[in-house]
């Protein structure tokens, strides 16, 4: 087998939740009735002019210092020209050779290890329409009909291109955690993969190790989410290393994503005949952006999600596995600040929200957002937790009935009995019960079987239905089982 | 005798003024007019008497009850086909747009209405704006009032026609590569190219982008002053246009010529300009030194190449723009295709005529991988030699001047077959659109067969003052004031 390595650059289409589209006044917002969120301007009316819109520009000057890149002080749109039906103009108003953001870098962990991955550009461009094709059989060669809807025609788009400095699947993933991260903290785009508001396509080739030439390149697409890169870059590479072992030739070509079969197949690959005929658009002026406001958005940048990951180390005595865990969103972040904010201990918040609570949500496929869990939920709990109100396994019973129903966990541990019984007579009478019993194992504990000691602490924890402080319960059981050999 | 739609604008605006005549007066003036002529001159694709009556009627009670109008109220006026009207068809001479109408108004024509102007109709042109012409229309030829046997010029063919034959009073067209100042001084009246970026090209259905300019047809300067006051400065629709505020341009009108350098671009009345235009512009020449101007040659040497780039430029962008007729949102799309590619191609086969075709096909190879360099990237950069040019030429002048036109208006179908000829009809217009500076067409004369001839005054970057000031005092001094035969038909 060919020691081969893995070659991979990383396309990324961001939809910037700006107020209004790219070069019209018409709403930006995902969904609505089809071609209800249109004008001339964006369903290309003859006559109709586009005139841009200025906060997509800064979003994307944003993204652009985020990463580090160049800001180009003079930048030009372009018209990129191709026939589609869901494109109004037929042709696509982006950017070429002079994009707003020209190299930078984006640093990736994995595996314990800084990666710096380069980028490439950062362009601005107005996103399609949706083209549905409708028939009996949902293949588009079989469609018996198409049907265009224009709400998302001239929704600026920001392209994201790094170079191929990718070397595998999981850092394929990382990449992407951490330009969602990155994209998240500076509050330019809704980031969701489902919805497209962030797409993905890979270029994926292999060559020999040490091998300073690059492999046949082959663009992957439609991928709906950070895990389905990862598998699809996975599967691409795995079948290119494949062919190559057998001596095949790979083609420079574009392959489709089949999420539910896990593979790759040819998709347009008369796409490379396409000649684009890129020249720069008549219809807008140059973008020029004099020092001052570059400084200034340079200025308004927030707290980027690295540099955050840094300061819960340093700050909240987090592990750095834990920071990267709780840092690596923005709203994951903002949710553990929030938290602390409110008095909870950190680090005991960091664990709860990436263990139990992390696990719910994966388990009801909700996102943190919308989840009905609180920062003042989180602070509570480990608020009880810390001061022996709740036990561990309360505490988790407490978080399982606030995520179904967001009551709050005073109300919970009340109403479902879920305060720690450390009050000695309380707890004393139950002891009590246990032990007349439980003969053989109190006997056996006393013939020197101090591992019983566990089986009779969960007697009690099981008989108090969670309730009781273990700790405390296994003092009493120590303190009745010795004190008075004979009472039992 | 004169009628009221003889008249122009600030002599109309005069009367409603003083009640000796009201909006709806003209109005059905011009009606008649157009009733009376039309059948022969064809300057009007789609009519809107019954609104420009409705239209009228409320001017006047307006100007009943003593208000205070814009010079623009009340003044009869025709659009060329290929600027947006809200409800109006809009078809570009097309028959691809035969069934559009626009959702919008185009930003000269909103200004206009929201002053008081009344809209007699939309104008016939060159299919897209593309020819010299309006032989390309695709619904049928105008004729030149001077002469129904020949061409009004292209491609504002109609809106110049209307004007010159009393159909209209003011008219709008669009200049890309002369097709305001060519048929301007075919059809004998004032015809303005403004500087690039002073009126919205919103509305303004494209052919090239960086080429387009809205322009303006009327009897007169002062006329042409007014209009341009009405429809110039800063449209936040579109980004190219300038930061220029609204101004009164008639204001500055009578300053005279006197002390103003006028530069005679000597290669422009050489080999292929016919004698007659020649004599018209060179006893113009003279007209303007006894009037005080300074004259001297000047020299534009890249103008030669200009037509070539042009004939890259503009075909370059016209292929990108003409992309959008696909038959999917609107216009015309082919009966029954049976997929979408074949839709497409069957829409535009059926639905262009063949200048745009050529045309289309010319600015796709131009723009090919491969190609662009060493074409569309060629001709840009002898656009900015042309801009240099008249850079350098503007230090010595205040004023460029030479014919607008090489020839008076040529026979129907005599450059039809031959597009080569007919592009060579805008061969001094041409450079102007490339540089963007203002230019105005202005009648000095007619021919041996008693056609007008155009005398074009180019001036600098934003200084239409200047040269709105020059013709002024050159068409004072002239006296203009022959009239083409088929109104003295019409009259009789």
């Amino acid at each position: 087998m060919t020691e081969v390595e893995a070659v991979i650059g990383l396309e990324c289409h961001v939809e910037l939740s700006t107020r209004t589209k790219m070069f019209c006044g018409c709403p930006n917002e995902f969904g609505g009735d089809p071609n209800t969120r249109v004008c001339p301007v964006c369903l290309g009316h003859p006559g109709s002019l586009p005139v841009p819109n200025r906060q997509a520009i800064e979003y994307t000057m944003k993204i652009a210092l985020a990463l580090g890149s160049e800001i180009a002080r003079s930048s030009l749109f372009h018209r990129k020209n191709y026939f589609y039906p869901d494109m109004p103009k037929n042709y696509q108003i982006s950017q070429y050779d002079l994009p707003i953001g020209t190299g930078g870098h984006l640093d990736i962990d994995v595996g314990g290890e800084t990666r710096r991955i380069r980028m490439n550009r950062v362009h601005l461009e107005e996103d399609t329409g949706k083209t549905i094709h409708a028939g009996t059989t949902g293949r588009i060669a079989e469609a018996d009909y198409a049907l265009e809807d224009y709400n998302r025609a001239g929704v600026p788009l920001v392209e994201v291109v790094s170079e191929p400095d990718v070397r595998s699947p999981e850092e394929a993933r990382a990449y992407l955690v951490e330009l969602r991260a990155l994209l998240e903290a500076l509050d330019v785009s809704d980031v969701r993969m489902e919805e497209g508001s962030l797409r993905c396509d890979a270029n994926v080739s292999v060559r020999t190790v040490g091998a300073e030439e690059l492999g046949t390149k082959v663009e992957v697409k439609n991928m709906n989410s950070i895990r389905s890169v990862e598998r699809a870059v996975r599967y691409e590479v795995e079948r290119q290393r494949e062919a190559l072992d057998r001596g095949q030739a790979l083609v420079q070509e574009t392959r489709h994503w089949d999420e539910g079969r896990g593979v790759t197949s040819p998709l347009r690959s008369k796409e490379y005949a396409f000649d684009y005929r890129y020249f720069p658009e008549p219809d807008l002026p140059p973008v020029e952006p004099d020092e001052e406001w570059i400084e200034k958005l340079r200025a308004e940048l927030p707290e980027l999600p690295a540099e955050r990951r840094r300061r819960f180390v340093e700050e909240y005595g987090l592990e750095p596995a834990m920071a990267r865990l709780v840092g690596g969103a923005g709203s994951w972040a903002d949710f553990f600040e929030e938290a602390v904010r409110l008095g909870a201990d950190p680090r005991p918040a960091a664990n709860w929200m990436t263990g139990d609570l992390a696990a719910l949500l994966r388990e009801h496929d909700v996102d943190l957002r919308s989840s009905k869990v609180t920062p003042a939920h989180v602070a509570e709990i480990t608020a009880l937790v810390s001061d022996g109100t709740i036990s561990t396994t309360g505490a988790k019973q407490a978080l399982a009935a606030v995520f179904a129903d967001g009551r709050g966990v005073r109300e919970v541990v009340e109403d479902e009995g879920l305060a720690q019984i450390s009050d000695t007579s309380a707890l004393g009478a139950i002891v009590e019960q246990v032990v007349a019993d439980n003969p053989g194992p109190v006997e056996q504990f006393r013939g020197g079987k101090e591992g019983v000691i566990g089986f009779l602490v969960g007697q009690v924890m099981k008989a108090s239905k969670g309730a009781a402080n273990p700790q405390e319960a296994q003092r009493l059981l120590r303190e009745r089982l010795t004190a008075d050999p004979q009472a039992g | 005798m004169t009628e009221l739609c003889d008249l122009p604008g600030h002599e109309l605006g005069r009367r409603f003024r003083s009640g000796e005549a009201s909006a709806l007066d003209a109005v059905e003036s011009c009606l008649r007019r157009i009733e009376a002529v039309d059948g022969r001159v064809k300057a009007f694709l789609e009519r809107t008497d019954d609104a420009a009556r409705r239209a009228a009627r409320a001017v006047d009670e307006r100007f009943g009850r003593g208000e205070d109008l814009p010079p623009a109220a009340g003044i009869p006026l025709a659009l060329k086909d290929v600027l947006a009207t809200k409800g109006i068809p809009t078809t570009c001479g097309s028959k691809i747009l035969r069934t559009y109408v626009p959702p919008y108004d185009c930003t000269p024509w909103a200004r206009l209405r929201e002053d008081g102007a009344i809209l007699l109709g939309k104008t016939n042109c060159d299919e897209f704006a593309m020819g010299s012409s309006t032989e390309n229309s695709a619904y049928f030829p105008t004729r030149n009032p001077w002469n129904p046997d020949t061409v009004p010029g292209g491609s504002s063919g109609g809106s110049a026609a209307a004007v010159a034959a009393g159909e209209a009073v003011w008219a709008l067209g669009t200049d890309t590569g002369g097709s305001v100042r060519q048929p301007g001084a075919l059809c004998g009246v004032v015809a303005l190219k403004p500087t690039y970026g002073l009126i919205s090209r919103y509305g303004l259905i494209a052919f090239a982008s960086s080429l387009d300019h809205v322009g303006t047809f009327t009897r007169d300067v002062r006329d042409c002053a007014a209009l341009l006051s009405v429809i110039a400065g800063k449209d936040p629709l579109d980004a190219t246009s300038l930061s220029t505020e609204r101004r009164d341009y008639t204001a500055d009108l009578d300053g005279g010529l006197d002390g103003l350098r006028i530069g005679v671009v000597r290669d422009w009345l050489g080999e292929g300009v016919e004698p007659g235009v020649k004599a018209a512009v060179e006893s113009s020449i003279d007209r303007l030194a006894s009037l005080g101007a300074h004259i001297g040659e000047a020299s534009l040497p890249h103008t030669d190449y200009a037509l070539s780039a042009y004939y890259l430029i503009a075909p370059a962008e016209c292929s990108s723009n003409l992309a959008r007729y696909d038959g999917v949102r609107y216009g015309h799309r082919t009966a029954d295709a049976t997929d979408v590619v074949e839709m497409n191609m069957r829409t535009r086969g059926e639905g262009f005529g063949d200048e745009v075709k050529r045309r289309i096909i010319l600015g796709t190879y131009s723009l090919s991988a491969g190609y662009y360099d060493a074409y569309y990237g060629q001709a840009q950069k002898v656009r900015t030699l042309v801009i240099r040019d008249f850079a350098q030429a503007y230090e010595r002048f205040d004023l460029l001047l030479g014919p607008t036109s090489p020839t008076t208006a040529f026979r129907l179908g005599e450059k039809a077959e031959d597009p080569l000829a007919m592009y060579l009809s805008d061969i001094f217009t041409i450079p102007s659109d490339l540089a963007g500076n203002p230019a105005i067409s202005v009648p000095c004369g007619l021919d041996e067969k008693g056609l007008p001839v155009g005398l074009q005054l180019m001036g600098r970057h934003l200084d239409e003052a200047t040269v709105l000031r020059a013709a002024h005092a050159f068409e004072q001094d002239l006296g203009f004031s022959a009239r083409p035969p088929l109104l003295e038909e019409a009259s009789a």
